[in-house]
């Protein structure tokens, strides 16, 4: 209960996108197209979950002035041995991520996990731990990336839905989606729809905007 | 958490001992699968050279159809063949990096914003079934929006009518300069062609080209909503055609002299 608990809760309950507004970084470039997006999940969940796997092997022998370097050489030397793996099997996926695997390294979510959990929890919560969360940054991930290809370029994985004007169809894209603030757009409406459901993430407002009064009153 | 724990031997054996343990990590994968993405590159050079002359079949083996293809390096300034280099294993990107194989370019000679430019360069040959020349594909390269483009030109035999254009390394926007790569834009570049009167003519234009105006051949629509890409293919293909860049090969190519 409590490994499934661990699992799933970071997709929708507490996700490190919706919830906790990590990652945001990578979620608004590598949205743009379906295919590379999924490789990017595939990469960051990999990592996450075996960051938090072999930090949790050597919590008990980590000490804890370099914890946090420790971190970053355990995260950077995944990192680079995802990055190696795909130049070698998908060359051409890994030409379209160019940058972005590389900065996986400095993925607040992977840092977040291995931090805050790995570092107290026996290795196999860890490692559940790490594929839920990057399960949670692919729901989110994939949610932008399918409106993104599909009303920005009229594909899914590239494959033509929606016939675009430009090349004798109907659909007439809508530019702004191809162009990495309108992440931010879908995430906002996501976080919205995520929280009209789950309504404890709701914060407590900052402060109370006060009624509005008539300007002669006011002075 | 013990004293003995966060001692200065302790901490300097943990650091030690990770940075060992990652160090061989990574190299091992660097090493095992540097093979495989030599392959790749290669392959996927191949690949983009084939579609530059429109000579690519997604269903045949890349190396077996680039056997048709001849390689052979060029040296810039004069535009004749250099023998004693070996074009397999000469890397132009790595020559312009290198004092003694390129030269550095001053801004105004430097359109194309690539600051040195090696003084070799490498030249694909696609001969027809006669044995005679039918393309010639050239690599060419420069500065886009975000990144540096780097692709191909193929012209016909008569070194001026253009057969393909085709980028292989780009970071431009997706959906905006990324659709250098879009099919339907490439094939306008067909049967442009490169020279008017021995000057370099080929211009990306904004907008659409009227394809009855006069010059239109010379003409190819810029890409809406990329100025800055369409701006950045155009000033590398002009500089790569130009005086500095091939001109002077193909010249000679169309004299039969080379």
């Amino acid at each position: 209960m409590q490994m499934k608990e661990t699992l799933l809760g970071p997709i929708f309950r507490n996700n490190p996108i919706a919830l906790q507004i990590l990652g945001i970084c990578s979620a608004l470039a590598v949205t743009s197209s379906l295919k590379v997006t999924v490789v990017m999940c595939i990469a960051l969940t990999l990592v996450t979950a075996f960051s938090n796997l072999f930090i949790s092997i050597i919590r008990n022998f980590i000490p804890s002035s370099i914890r946090i370097i420790v971190q970053m050489t355990i995260i950077a030397s995944l990192v680079i041995v995802v990055d190696q793996v795909l130049q070698a099997v998908a060359y051409e996926i890994s030409k379209q991520l160019s940058v972005f695997v590389g900065l996986i390294i400095t993925n607040c979510i992977v840092m977040g996990r291995a931090e805050a959990f790995a570092m107290k929890n026996p290795p196999l919560p860890s490692f559940m731990d790490g594929i839920g969360n990057g399960l949670g940054y692919s729901f989110v991930l994939l949610a932008v990336g399918f409106v993104r290809e599909l009303f920005g370029s009229g594909k899914l994985f590239g494959i033509e839905i929606l016939p675009l004007a430009t090349e004798g169809g109907w659909y007439e894209p809508v530019g702004l989606l191809l162009l990495p603030p309108s992440a931010f757009f879908l995430i906002g409406l996501l976080i919205w729809a995520i929280r009209s459901w789950q309504t404890d993430q709701v914060e407590a407002p900052d402060f109370q905007i006060a009624k509005h009064k008539p300007a002669e009153e006011a002075a | 958490m013990s004293s003995r724990k966060e001692g200065l031997g302790r901490i300097l054996t943990v650091a030690l001992a990770l940075c060992v343990v990652c160090s061989v990590v990574v190299s091992t994968a660097a090493v095992m699968l540097k093979p495989h993405q030599e392959v790749n590159r290669t392959r996927d050079l191949k690949r983009n050279i084939l579609m530059a002359a429109g000579q690519y079949d997604p269903g045949a083996s890349v190396e077996a159809q680039f056997e048709q293809v001849t390689t052979k390096v060029v040296d810039l300034d004069t535009g004749k063949y250099v023998d004693g280099v070996d074009a397999m294993a000469y890397d132009q990107r790595e020559a312009a990096r290198d004092p003694a194989q390129s030269e550095a370019l001053a801004p105004e000679e430097d359109p194309a914003k690539i600051r040195r430019r090696a003084n070799h360069a490498l030249v694909y040959l696609f001969n027809n079934a006669d044995g005679d020349l039918d393309k010639v594909v050239l690599p060419v390269h420069g500065s886009g929006l975000w990144s540096t483009l780097y692709g191909f030109v193929a012209l016909q035999s008569d070194a001026n009518t253009i057969a393909g254009l085709g980028f292989y390394e780009h970071g431009e926007t997706p959906g905006l300069g990324g659709e250098v790569d879009n099919p339907r834009w490439k094939s306008i570049w067909e049967g442009k062609k490169a020279y008017r009167d021995q000057e370099v003519a080929i211009s990306v234009v904004k907008g659409s080209v009227d394809p009855t105006a006069d010059g239109s051949q010379w003409r190819v629509d810029g890409l809406s909503g990329a100025t800055l890409t369409s701006k950045g293919v155009h000033n590398l293909v002009q500089y790569w055609l130009g005086e500095d860049g091939f001109k002077p090969y193909l010249s000679n190519l169309r004299k039969g002299d080379v």
